[in-house]
């Protein structure tokens, strides 16, 4: 069991900068985040975009904003669960709350924060008869551990940079690599595109431009796909272990649509004097909540967390009265 | 004023709005829509990069071509080669854009 005092769902930059602003009144945080890194919108949609409305940096790059954020946030050394989706809450005896993730990592904390953005990112899944069926047997969206796919054959859909990037690793470890893509063109890193046209032309993997993964077969497990060339309008099909579609994440709220929080529409209504939600002791900051005259803005979440920890610490302490500290004065005093 | 323009929006309902939109603010089709309290989810905000501000287009205007990003995105989202469909956060608004028609697609839903 995971024990702290804050407990931040979505490592975004909200969930970041909650750790800092809580460090400062020595609240400890863990954060949780149903992606692999720390960073949210901005690491995994646009890392390479600037941004120029943060206060004081005239530019900055999304991801370098993150890391900035990881490094503002060290000296109170956060825990992250990464990866993991928060499925479950429920109020303890004693006035805790227990959040259970989808892979049963239990945290438990006397506050709970949502900074969850835009909702979990799940993967976006082609329209395709029987894909349910072979989820997990044959069809993965995301690639958990490469192994799996040692002396494989492998069938990638998708024309981005996981794309390229997954069809570079396992070509070396898979023992056939077929990336086939519906365009002729890439939304990636030049470099990698560049790679992944050198090992077609080398034929160590097979580039399949204008075509689409159209039809799964197979009785319990996938072994074959049918795959459509627009252009040459045929159809042919391909013996595989595994297919794996990547097609980009998209966002959505989640479990904790069912947390009795109230919501509007996606996003969880909250009081402006604290970004409380109707449930004492869980908070809402950041893209996820609404209030009038909400913002979706960075820079407005970085002021919600702020004035929120003064809350969740009162809560915390009932007794200590809690006084305003200078960081120019105080300096930060890490855990 | 000259620089508003009239666009025929039809939501998810079927139902037909007439929204007007100033020109001269740089706002793209989507902002437009938003502006006008009509439900479209945007979730990105404008950058290409989610396909929830997908439309189909009605009417013959003439609409900037389709930048690497948009066509790149529209992919993901299984929406390219569905005719008409454009991201409405990619066309921005402008004088010659006066009585278009479009109509907000599914993954618009909020």
């Amino acid at each position: 069991m995971i024990e702290t005092d804050l407990l931040i769902i979505g490592a975004g930059p909200c969930g970041l900068f909650t750790v800092f602003e809580a460090g400062l009144i020595k609240l400890r945080c863990h954060l949780i985040d149903a992606l692999a890194e720390p960073g949210g919108q901005l690491t995994e949609i646009y890392p390479k975009k600037p941004i120029y409305d943060i206060p004081g940096l005239p530019s900055i790059l999304a991801g370098d904003l993150v890391k900035n954020l990881m490094e503002q946030a060290a000296p109170f050394k956060p825990g992250f669960t990464l990866g993991e989706r928060a499925e479950t809450l429920e109020k303890t005896n004693d006035g805790k709350w227990k959040l259970v993730t989808n892979k049963g990592t239990e945290h438990l904390a006397p506050i709970v924060v949502i900074a969850g953005g835009l909702g979990c990112f799940e993967p976006r899944k082609p329209n395709l008869d029987l894909l349910d069926k072979f989820e997990d047997k044959g069809v993965e969206y995301i690639i958990k551990d490469p192994e799996i796919y040692r002396g494989q054959n492998v069938v990638i859909a998708g024309g981005g940079d996981s794309a390229l990037d997954w069809t570079l690793f396992l070509s070396e470890v898979a023992k056939s690599v077929t990336l086939v893509h519906r365009r002729t063109t890439f939304r990636g890193h030049p470099d990698s595109i560049q790679r992944v046209m050198d090992l077609a032309s080398a034929g160590k993997i097979e580039l399949l431009l204008n075509s689409e993964v159209t039809a799964l077969h197979g009785e319990d497990h996938l072994d074959k796909v049918s795959i459509t060339n627009f252009e040459e309008n045929n159809t042919a099909e391909r013996n595989t272990d595994h297919f794996i579609p990547l097609f980009g994440l998209s966002p959505k709220l989640g479990p904790i649509k069912d947390w009795q929080l109230n919501l509007n529409k996606e996003s969880i209504s909250v009081n402006t004097f604290d970004y409380s939600t109707n449930i004492p002791g869980i908070y809402a900051v950041g893209d996820i909540n609404d209030y009038p005259g909400k913002l979706r803005l960075i820079l407005c979440g970085f002021h919600e967390a702020t004035l929120m920890v003064q809350s969740a610490f009162k809560r915390i302490y009932p007794e200590k009265n809690l006084v305003l500290k200078y960081t120019t004065v105080s300096g930060v005093n890490s855990f | 004023m000259d620089d508003l323009i009239k666009i025929y929006v039809t939501d998810l309902d079927g139902v037909k709005h007439c929204i007007e939109a100033p020109t001269d603010m740089g706002l793209s089709l989507m902002e437009a829509i938003k502006a006008n309290e009509l439900q479209i989810k945007a979730t990105c905000g404008g950058m290409a990069l989610c396909a929830t501000c997908h439309v189909y287009i009605k009417s013959d205007h003439l609409l900037p071509t389709m930048s690497e990003d948009e066509e790149a995105m529209l992919d993901d989202a299984f929406l390219l080669g569905i005719p008409h469909s454009r991201l409405s956060c990619q066309i921005y608004l402008k004088p010659e854009l006066d009585g278009l028609e479009v109509q907000l697609g599914e993954n618009t839903a909020v």
